[in-house]
């Protein structure tokens, strides 16, 4: 009898759900609903001999590289929480991995692996997770990086904005590379790789709270391969660092900080988009405190600033760069920013939350 | 960028600091009023290119640093309660009260919003009816209209669970309360260019005549303030004491006649205290009775509230001309903008918060 299981409907047990479509507190439990995402979501788009292995633990050997490397690493952390999820230009999947390989190339290291450990909310849409981590395999793609480590936890409705993407990446430093904020130099000369402030307008725009639409995309991307070039023309860059939240201004405190020098900067010399310049000019900010994701700040002795701005000019993600400034000999307001008036004013680093002005 | 590169021209700055410099023959002090020019002299350096002869005094323009310390507690005792849901301009987020600012309100997990518009606050009263949601209605001229527009537009929708603290102020009446203060030195002024394009300049006219002292409509930008500073110093040096407008692209001498029709059919001139300068009379607006569903002070017993200023701040010197951010024996030391003793140092127009992000050093 074909038809007998609907005859009988009433007296068996019901099936549990299967939750294809959201995500449950089940799928974080650590048992066969756990098992199952693991194994059809994340597995299969970051597929690796180490991942596949599956143990407590990824096991690696360093050696596969040649002796143009040393045996240093560079390790960087970042967690990453960003709303919406999605925005012009990228989404959180991408910025996971683009913010961790960049961090990790900023000491002029081959980023190499990533973990990636997952904060999921009850209910969201696994269509948005799988969304997520297509984008986090095609930038891993991109960047030349494989994940092979990876967590997952769920978190009740309402604690956590959807989810929540840890990375830590893992990369090798080339021998003869010593790259570290702490190295301006008095006489270095400063470059940014492009048009700074895109990534922050995107997100704040995709946001809709300020009711402002743009057509500004955000600039996220993974700059390892631009740093690679770069070290052709040099091994002895001084600083590398990628300015993010906060902004250039942000980053060159930072460094002249760490290096005890001072920085002065040609506002003219800063290359900002015409639609961030407005954006930013209608909302009260400073395109010097608007996050990127996609560019970063590099500071040599001047004997190679002009070679390598060809060498960034060259490279896809650097057509736009642009030597700013020099470091100089600490001063009191530590950045400067010389006008196109001749004057000069100082540029601190941000100071709390960037909030609209009211007039 | 159109519109605004042609008012940061290089050569045009050149040529009309020249034009200062040949108008000059003695020293003159000059108040800009807004905060917002203020800011554009500091980022700019248009300070360090000025003739020594003129001395530029900050003025009282900056919304968040003179809502008084007495409405910040209010906003604090508000936000606080059970079921409200308190909306306000980013900026008074920070403005410290007497125990505390509205970010740690929120950190205490209570409902507070930025909104970027009044408007936004009424949507938010539309989407959530069990709760009660007040803005914060501060500002000069220049929020006034979408304030009132607010509770216009609450009005129509028929809400009850939508309310304004309102801490409105004019510019006019701050005028007159520093022109005539003992030690005031202010000899012309540089008119806030926005708040003219509400409410045009005519009512500057009888300062200018009682107080024998140029007033200049003057916007925003390098060129802008140039212009409005050489317009000023050519009256001074020739002794015409009138109004004239260096900002004729965006001002004209009625103002926005259908946004002051809005504002006079929701508010009443009233008496306001402004923070460090006191009570000023006629110098805010209130709500009309008709509107006094709209009015939050009715709504919650706010009539407890004592506030304490720090000892150590002369925002109110500053905002009055008196003395400047470097005068100050806190500034950039007990005082900065992550732990502002006072408002100057917190909004983004304040004369302290200048001075701290473009000009610690010289």
């Amino acid at each position: 009898m074909t038809d007998s299981a609907a005859d009988i409907e009433g007296l068996v047990c019901p099936l549990p759900l299967p939750h294809n479509e959201r995500i449950v507190l089940g799928h974080g439990s650590g048992g066969r609903m756990s098992y199952e995402l693991i194994s059809k979501t994340f597995l299969p788009q970051f597929d690796n001999p180490i991942l596949r292995v599956a143990d407590d633990a990824a096991s690696l050997i360093l050696s596969a590289h040649d002796a143009s490397f040393s045996s240093r690493l560079a390790v960087s952390t970042d967690s990453h929480v960003v709303t919406p999820l999605f925005f012009p230009g990228g989404d959180i999947g991408r910025l996971a991995i683009c913010g961790t390989v960049n961090d990790v190339s900023m000491l002029g290291a081959m980023p190499l692996y990533l973990t990636a450990g997952f904060i999921l909310e009850e209910g969201l849409d696994v269509d948005v997770l799988n969304r997520v981590i297509a984008s986090m395999r095609s930038t891993a793609m991109q960047a030349g990086v494989q994940v092979i480590a990876g967590d997952t936890k769920v978190v009740q409705n309402g604690k956590a904005d959807g989810l929540y993407i840890n990375t830590t990446g893992i990369g090798v430093i080339p021998t003869g590379v010593n790259i570290s904020g702490a190295r301006a130099q008095l006489g270095d000369v400063i470059l940014i790789s492009g048009t700074i402030g895109e990534h922050g307008i995107a997100v704040l725009a995709a946001r809709g709270e300020l009711n402002f639409e743009s057509e500004i995309q955000s600039d996220m991307a993974p700059l390892n391969g631009l740093v690679a070039s770069m070290l052709e023309v040099t091994k002895d860059i001084h600083v590398l660092r990628d300015p993010t939240r906060g902004g250039l201004a942000t980053s060159l405190n930072e460094i002249a900080i760490q290096s005890q020098v001072g920085m002065l900067v040609e506002e003219k010399a800063i290359p900002v988009k015409p639609a961030v310049q407005a954006a930013c000019e209608m909302l009260g900010f400073d395109p010097l405190y608007v996050a990127n994701e996609g560019k970063l700040l590099a500071i040599v002795e001047q004997s190679y600033a002009e070679k390598l701005l060809d060498c960034m000019k060259n490279h896809p993600l650097g057509r736009d760069a642009a030597i700013i400034g020099t470091v100089t000999e600490m001063h009191e307001a530590r950045v400067k920013v010389r006008t196109a008036y001749g004057t000069t004013r100082m540029v601190d680093m941000l100071s709390g939350e960037m909030l609209p002005r009211i007039c | 960028m159109k519109y605004l590169d042609e008012y940061r021209d290089s050569k045009l700055v050149h040529t009309l600091l020249d034009e200062i410099n040949h108008s000059l023959t003695r020293p003159w002090v000059i108040m800009e009023i807004c905060g917002g020019q203020t800011h554009s002299i500091m980022k700019h350096g248009l300070d360090q290119l000025l003739p020594e002869g003129i001395e530029l005094v900050h003025g009282p323009g900056c919304p968040v640093c003179v809502t008084s310390q007495e409405m910040v507690d209010k906003a604090l005792l508000i936000a606080s309660q059970p079921g409200v849901i308190f909306t306000s301009y980013g900026d008074m987020l920070r403005v410290p009260g007497s125990t505390g600012d509205l970010f740690s309100i929120r950190a205490s997990g209570k409902d507070v919003r930025v909104v970027y518009s009044s408007l936004d606050a009424v949507k938010i009263a539309r989407e959530n009816p069990d709760k009660q949601v007040v803005f914060f209605a501060i500002g000069f001229e220049t929020t006034a209209p979408a304030n009132a527009m607010s509770v216009l537009y609450a009005q129509r929708l028929g809400l009850s669970n939508f309310s304004l603290l309102v801490s409105q102020v004019r510019v006019p009446p701050a005028m007159h309360a520093i022109l005539a203060a003992p030690g005031n030195r202010v000899q012309g002024f540089l008119a806030a260019g926005h708040v003219c394009t509400v409410m045009g300049y005519w009512e500057y006219v009888p300062i200018a005549h009682q107080y024998k002292l140029p007033v200049v409509v003057t916007g925003f930008e390098p060129v802008d303030i140039l212009q409005g500073l050489l317009s000023a110093i050519r009256g001074l040096e020739n002794q015409m004491y009138e109004v004239s407008n260096a900002y004729s692209r965006v001002v004209t001498y009625e103002g926005n006649q259908p946004a002051q029709k809005i504002i006079n059919q929701v508010f009443a001139e009233c008496d306001q205290k402004w923070r460090g300068m006191g009570n000023i009379p006629g110098s805010g607006w209130c709500l009309k009775p008709d509107f006094f569903q709209f009015n939050a002070e009715g709504k919650y017993q706010l009539s407890k509230v004592v506030s304490l200023e720090s000892p150590l701040c002369i925002s109110g010197k500053i905002l009055q001309g008196l003395e400047k951010p470097l005068d100050c024996p806190a500034f950039a030391r007990q005082c900065s903008p992550e732990h502002p003793l006072g408002a100057t140092m917190v909004s983004a127009e304040g004369t302290c918060s200048a001075y701290y992000r473009y000009g610690r050093s010289k």
